[in-house]
């Protein structure tokens, strides 16, 4: 369990001062000149060493991450993108950064920018976020207006500017290349990789996409030490994570915790246990809306990280935990995230475009029960042809909670099956 | 290079290229949709999947960069099982309505589906069904039918630089559609027909005339404009059902007009079937013995200096050197293959041809446009222009109107004033031709037709060869036809021999009574109100303006009726092949002028196409070699002389109508209608 003094994010519930004042009184902006001279190579090493891991989902080491951006330009300018799109279902954790400790954000871009090289940074927030927005907009105007951040930031010798685009709501334009397709104001398509951002990324320039959390945890790190981080947690699996819990829950929060905190214990403690207590626990989707379903022998047991998810075929996703009870339609849940993908899906290549639809389509008949029953190893197979086969990984999360719901509920499934057709031969 | 394994092949192959490329180079077929080698990757069909170790997932091949060493597998059961799903996915919501649809036989999806699907579906919901999208008279749409490859987008935005398709709605709503209900306004639109692997975009002419399997394939040239593009005409029986482009890298690539592809329709439209001779002031039907006669009546007295001939936009080499000789045996100096007046001078072969080449654009970093809009002149060159220009690094000028360009030009002037001060190194684009490696110039029919073409040519020349256009294996300077027939009558020489009059002198002097008998080899563009009581023999293959005025009207064949030699505004000499008889009594024009000459009492020493072909060659040596272009030496061309203060402005305002083929077409008719702006329309015309 984490100790309130390793907390990251001490206005989580917005109780404290958001401004400048509050955000300096709580530890932000502390020695950021200096952590800034300490130079990009610094920066990278020490976020390395942390094993901080990407916040936005997929996981991926940071330091390696920040690591690809070129060391030398060759011309061109690089550029530092931060995803504030969180559209994934049952996620807001990016949205309480953004209202409530905005200038964790706005810090932790500079050190970002200074770790690669980037003299100027775009969030590209969620179009819904809209006060979200607003408030990020007043932080960076006191972060400018006290010297922060612009020119000569923080006294550093950096120059480094940082801008708000508001999205239009698209859940694609949170896939990176498909953000940064939105940012240059064309349609928010997903590109081909490669080449990847840090080679050819916004306006054709080597660029970053991060999430808003893994950038918001930076400084933080770098004043405590990147042996402080890489302590709590496990190994590869490290720090502290906001996890959101939502669902049946008796008390939703957003909670930041250990990596690798049991799921039992994450929903006992932070959310009130379960609704109808823990033995009423039907399923729970653990990383948002798009990483398979995990029933409740699974939760009992399992840890809360990127590594132990994987290990029971789930994922931790953005660690949105989304928890259902048994007086769910497990069924009609599924069918309603199937509903989401097909409707979000960008359209642009084939196997997501038309298999989204036909999956939500045989996913409808099965909340009834109206189909044969082969058809669910035809929905099975239908979604193996999507995962894999896609530009971004939209079709991966539009495969995913389908084949995590034959997995685990296939005989409910089989039942609703067989009872419709019983019904049909009675009338 | 690049060691590859292919398969279990070992395979080199130059570095830089895609995987689908190296895998076609190891002769592996694979599959796609979206992927076109003429156009920008968009990798969204994924059929082209395949497995390369290492990667946990099959990738894209059209997309993916080859490395030393990969090892690719391109009939794995992965390879497989993604082509059977995306097959699958691309079929559950698309018609089965092969039978009605126009692409049936010629349907890449078609094919595809049987080469690499299943036969079956799985899929037992309702398919989609999208509304009809109106692209104009040309391209018929039935966007059901669309996989939403793209390719007809980035045609668009890419080759014909008007932005007017594009994909609107997510998922499976997205639809393409130019979003406003208006037709596409390029003169390149056909093209996306051939692109579309489905038939969601057919041919909107040709809807339901006929299926692939019916037609007969002929390959041959276009001569509805000077570039010559490479087609091959689809007949059935008599009829000429389509032109499609045929792939010529130096000339066309595989794009065509559009006006070279819908204008056969005009072909069977106004056609001079049967002889005619104007009796009691109206054109009767009669025999070619009855013609001839009436002929030789007429001209047996006549003295030689009384007679002329003019050849037309679509006369063909053979013929006009057949004309020719007639009028030699005549004793006529009077002739002249430049109808419309241009003061081309043909003393110099390289004064009046494209020396550049149409793929020689390819490598030049600076271009002078004088007096032409190559995009309704000649959209092949106008897609090569900007096709340059998008590569970066290519500064294009322009001296007289150029409305609506596909790519950005610099308006340098309106007239001469602007060209004297090129020409004169005052004007600072001089300077951006003179530091340009390879720089070029076009000069347009537009800026020639004047009173002051000449020395409109000779400024030219002057700017050419001060500025370094023309250098050892270097030649900037280009003259762009409109014509198909112009270079081949100047390379024969059909222009006024000595003490010969040009065109407006033979017009002048029929007004006068000054010239009494004149032939008008497919002449159309002349003014014929002017030609007094001269007696007009007309040759040609339709009943346009020539013919209206004609006393005597002889049918002869068009392009696609005959094996005839033209020559392009490159000087590449190319040769149609006969896809169809001409229609009636119509014969070929040489033919013609042949069994006149003997009727006439002067019977010209060729019985056969070959032998008028060497006659031809020995005074045209250039005309030789078919589809090559002989080297043209630099000399002294066009006359200095004062020029008028007078805008420049493109000689063709209709792309759609130039000649009498377009002119007959209905469909041609339709796209002057709806595409072409109409500046008196007012708010009363709806």
């Amino acid at each position: 369990m984490l100790a309130d003094r390793d907390r990251i994010f001490t206005n989580l519930y917005g109780v404290h001062d958001w401004r400048l004042a509050g955000a300096r009184s709580r530890g932000d902006w502390d020695c950021t000149k200096e952590l800034a001279l300490k130079g990009r190579d610094w920066i990278v090493d020490q976020v390395k060493a942390s094993d901080l891991r990407g916040r936005g989902g997929a996981g991926f080491p940071a330091g390696l991450k920040w690591s690809f951006m070129p060391k030398k330009s060759d011309g061109r300018p690089s550029f530092l993108v931060i995803n504030a799109d969180e559209s994934e279902p049952g996620t807001c954790k990016d949205r309480d950064i953004l209202r409530h400790d905005p200038h964790k954000l706005v810090e932790g871009a500079l050190i970002a920018g200074v770790g690669m090289g980037a003299n100027t940074g775009y969030i590209y927030v969620r179009g819904e976020f809209y006060r979200e927005a607003e408030r990020l907009d007043a932080a960076i105007a006191e972060a400018y207006q006290a010297g922060l951040i612009g020119k000569n930031a923080c006294g550093a010798g950096f120059d480094f500017d940082l801008y708000v685009h508001r999205g239009a709501g698209a859940y694609i334009c949170g896939e990176e290349t498909g953000l940064l397709e939105s940012l240059e104001g064309r349609k928010g398509q997903p590109r081909l990789k490669p080449p990847f951002p840090a080679a050819a990324g916004l306006y054709g320039c080597p660029t970053t996409v991060t999430n808003v959390e893994t950038v918001a945890v930076v400084p933080t790190i770098l004043r405590r030490g990147a042996a402080w981080f890489a302590a709590i947690g496990r190994p590869k699996n490290t720090g502290t994570k906001i996890f959101c819990i939502s669902g049946h829950v008796n008390a939703p929060c957003n909670v930041e915790e250990e990596m690798g905190i049991p799921l039992k214990d994450l929903i006992e403690r932070y959310a009130g246990g379960v609704r109808g207590g823990w033995d009423n626990l039907l399923a729970i989707i653990p990383g948002g809306s798009s990483v398979p379903l995990l029933p409740k022998s699974i939760c009992d047991t399992v840890l809360m990280d990127f590594d132990s998810l994987r290990e029971v075929r789930s994922g931790l996703g953005t660690a949105a935990v989304i928890v259902m009870d048994k007086s769910t339609d497990i069924v009609k849940a599924i069918a309603r995230l199937a509903r989401f993908y097909k409707h979000e899906s960008c359209g642009q290549c084939t196997p997501c475009r038309e298999g989204a639809g036909w999956m939500m389509r045989v996913m409808d008949r099965l909340v009834v029960g109206d189909a044969a029953l082969g058809e669910i190893a035809m929905l099975e197979d239908v979604s193996r042809r999507i995962e894999g086969h896609t530009i971004c990984a939209l079709g991966d999360a539009a495969a995913w909670p389908i084949q995590g719901l034959i997995r685990h509920f296939r005989p409910e499934l089989e039942r609703r099956i067989v009872a419709h057709q019983a019904r049909a031969a009675a009338e | 290079m690049v060691n590859l394994t292919i398969d279990g092949q070992e395979i080199e192959v130059p570095s830089g290229i895609t995987l689908l490329q190296a895998c076609e180079l190891a002769g592996k077929e694979i599959p796609r949709f979206c992927y076109h080698e003429r156009l920008a990757v968009a990798g969204n069909c994924r059929m082209c999947l395949v497995e390369v170790e290492k990667s946990p997932k099959p990738v894209a091949s059209c997309a993916w960069p080859i490395a030393e060493g990969m090892v690719v597998k391109t009939d794995s059961p992965m390879v497989k099982g993604a082509r059977h799903g995306v097959m699958e996915f691309l079929l559950i919501n698309h018609p089965l309505d092969c039978p009605i649809c126009d692409q049936g036989g010629e349907c890449d999806l078609q094919d595809q589906a049987m080469a690499y699907g299943k036969g079956m579906s799985r899929f037992e919901e309702y398919k989609r069904a999208v509304m009809e999208k109106d692209f104009g008279p040309l391209v018929k749409t039935y966007m059901t039918r669309c996989i939403h490859c793209t390719r007809c987008i980035r045609f668009l935005d890419d080759v014909a630089g008007v932005e007017e398709l594009g994909a609107t709605g997510r998922g499976e709503a997205m639809e393409i559609g130019t979003y406003v209900q208006r037709g596409l306004s390029s003169e390149l639109s056909g093209n996306i027909i051939d692109l579309c692997p489905v038939g969601a975009l057919t041919s909107k002419p040709y809807a339901f005339t006929s299926r692939p399997w019916e037609l007969n394939r002929t390959e041959s040239i276009d001569v509805l404009d000077a570039v010559g593009s490479s087609i091959r005409i689809d007949s059935r029986g008599a009829e000429v059902m389509r032109v499609l482009p045929r792939l010529n890298d130096d000339v066309n690539e595989e794009w065509l007009g559009d006006k070279s592809r819908f204008a056969v329709d005009g072909l069977k439209r106004q056609r001079l079937d049967v002889p005619m001779v104007r009796s009691d002031g109206r054109l009767q039907p009669c025999d070619w013995d009855v013609a001839f006669r009436a002929i030789a009546d007429r001209v047996g007295g006549e003295q030689g200096a009384k007679i002329a001939g003019i050849a037309g936009d679509l006369a063909d080499a053979e013929s006009i050197h057949a004309l020719r000789e007639l009028l030699d045996a005549l004793g006529s100096p009077h002739r002249d293959g430049r109808q419309d007046g241009a003061k081309l001078d043909p003393a110099c072969r390289a004064g009046y041809l494209f020396n550049t080449g149409i793929a020689g654009i390819d490598r030049a970093d600076a271009c002078l446009l004088i007096g032409t809009n190559p995009r309704v002149e000649a959209p092949i060159i106008n897609a090569r222009l900007r096709g340059r220009w998008l590569a970066g690094g290519f500064k294009v000028g322009v001296v007289g109107a150029m409305p609506s360009p596909t790519f950005r030009v610099e308006s340098l002037g309106a007239g001469p004033r602007t060209l004297t001060e090129i020409a004169e190194g005052r004007h600072p684009f001089a300077a951006a031709l003179r530091d340009a490696k390879a720089p070029m110039l076009i000069l347009g029919q537009g800026a020639l037709v004047r009173s002051d073409g000449a020395a409109v040519l000779a400024t030219a020349r002057a700017i050419a060869e001060a500025n370094g256009l023309v250098k050892e294996g270097w030649n900037g300077f280009n003259v762009l036809h409109t014509a198909a027939g112009r270079v081949g009558a100047l390379d024969v020489g059909f222009v006024p021999g000595p003490g010969g009059r040009d065109t407006a002198g033979i017009i002048a002097g029929a007004e006068r009574g000054e010239i009494k008998v004149l032939f008008l080899l497919g002449a159309d563009e002349i003014d014929t109100s002017r030609l007094g009581a001269c007696f007009v023999i007309y040759i040609g293959h339709h009943g346009d303006r020539g013919a209206h005025r004609a006393d005597v009207i002889l049918p002869a064949a068009a392009y696609t009726e005959k094996s005839a030699t033209w020559v392009n505004t490159e000087g590449r000499v190319q040769r149609t092949v006969r896809a169809v008889f001409p229609p009636g009594q119509a014969r070929e024009d040489w033919a013609i002028l042949r069994a006149l000459s003997a009727a006439l009492g002067r019977a010209l020493p060729f019985d056969s196409i070959t032998a008028l072909r060497s006659r031809m060659e020995r005074v045209a040596p250039a005309l030789a070699r078919t589809g090559e272009i002989a080297p043209a030496p630099w000399g002294a061309f066009g006359t200095t002389g004062p020029m008028e203060d007078r805008p420049f402005a493109s000689a063709v305002a209709n792309y759609y109508m130039t000649d009498p083929v377009s002119r007959a077409s209905a469909t041609m008719a339709r796209c002057t209608a709806e595409l072409l702006p109409r500046p008196e329309a007012t708010g009363i015309h709806g």
